[in-house]
């Protein structure tokens, strides 16, 4: 069956978190942030730490910052650009997955709640594990494949067939949709998901591939690509506005054009 | 412990290069349900009352009889379909897997078969 509880080792242990207040602090605010160290053999807990806004930035990644430099430095977190371009600091933040570095804290009401990426294994706090997400894009082959013999300038396009990998080429693989979308948890093993087949079709779509069919072979199958039921969590978590379950929408017509 | 490589494992078995047949047909049934299913609702509305006299006099209609079957045929593999992507959805467990899908066509057969031997039973009669 699909693993719908958690093991006992992944389970939350409500009462071993710990709580670090910030004393005389004049924009105090509460975030609540999942905390698992593989090395203790402990279960993961829930830390909450108190931090004074009036001395902090206003998103989400500024006050992780701050918690890791002022309060405790064995808060473990992946960041990089700080401007949503990288897509390193994907995480869930107030029940969605978007990037802690475009995450206004004044988009959030109350306590600011931050797990790491939903069903994904946990290296250490909010760190997941990649691996599988990224050898799933390398088995899609996300480069230019020509059998044509190489030009000798670019390669050309027309404006409107550059125009139709707008929205696409835009995707930072943070993986916010794939892990937002149930069929993902339930089937990764097999399921490509939204940002792999969002990827695939940047290539389907792109005027100078000649790989179109080859491509169109490699995800035909009932697990890769039509474990999408268009259940749109991908398209409504996307941090960078884009529409995943679009991109399968139109895949899944090309399917059906070679066919009827 | 397994020491496959990432991208093994992700490839798999490969692709099964199947799986749009049953997307397009899915879609096929659920467009040709809306009339039927519109079709059905409607004309057991319409029925003086939900006696069996009545209603077996209602099926015994050659156009009632023909569209019955052809919406007993739709709903029912419609039906299939969709069981199949449940199972293979939420069942990971390769036994467990294959024998619900057994399980789900049978069922389905046999409930096509009856319904469809029921009403021409009636009409033919």
């Amino acid at each position: 069956m699909a693993q719908f509880t958690l093991p006992k080792n992944s389970t939350i242990d409500k009462k071993a978190g710990k709580t670090f207040a910030a004393p005389g602090a004049k924009k105090p605010r509460k975030f609540s942030i999942y905390r698992y160290d593989p090395d203790s053999g402990a279960n993961p807990r829930v830390d909450t730490y108190e931090v004074d806004m009036a001395a902090c930035g206003p998103m989400v990644l500024d006050a992780l910052i701050k918690i890791k430099n002022e309060v405790d430095p064995t808060l473990t977190f992946r960041r990089s650009c700080r401007e949503g371009i990288c897509g390193s600091c994907a995480m869930n933040i107030d029940g969605t997955n978007t990037l802690a570095c475009i995450k206004g804290c004044d988009e959030v009401k109350g306590e600011v709640k931050i797990y790491p990426l939903p069903h994904m294994p946990v290296i250490k706090d909010l760190v997941p594990d990649m691996t599988h997400f990224y050898a799933q894009l390398a088995s899609i082959e996300p480069w230019l494949k020509t059998d044509s013999p190489a030009p000798t300038r670019e390669r050309l396009q027309s404006e409107e067939d550059r125009a139709k990998i707008d929205g696409l080429y835009e995707c930072i693989l943070c993986a916010c949709c794939s892990t937002s979308c149930p069929s993902y948890w339930w089937n990764s093993d097999r399921y490509l998901g939204p940002a792999i087949l969002l990827q695939a079709y940047r290539w389907l779509i792109d005027s100078r591939d000649e790989a179109t069919g080859e491509r169109l072979d490699a995800l035909e199958d009932p697990f890769k690509l039509y474990r999408c039921h268009t259940i749109m969590n991908c398209t409504k978590t996307c941090p960078k506005g884009l529409n995943p379950a679009k991109a399968i929408a139109e895949t899944k017509k090309m399917m059906v054009e070679r066919t009827v | 412990m397994s020491y496959r490589s990432p991208l093994g494992r992700a490839r798999g078995l490969g692709s099964a290069k199947e799986g749009t047949h049953h997307f397009w047909v899915q879609r096929v049934t659920a467009v040709a349900l809306i009339p039927l299913v519109l079709w059905f609702v409607y004309s057991l509305a319409q029925l003086p009352s939900g006696s069996y006299e009545v209603v077996r006099w209602w099926v015994h209609a050659p156009s009632v009889a023909v569209t019955l079957v052809l919406f007993i045929a739709c709903a029912l593999y419609h039906s299939v379909l969709g069981v199949q992507v449940v199972i293979e959805d939420y069942i990971a467990a390769d036994g467990t897997k294959i024998v619900a899908l057994l399980l789900s066509k049978f069922v389905h057969a046999i409930a096509a078969v009856a319904g469809i031997f029921a009403v021409l039973k009636i009409a033919l009669a």
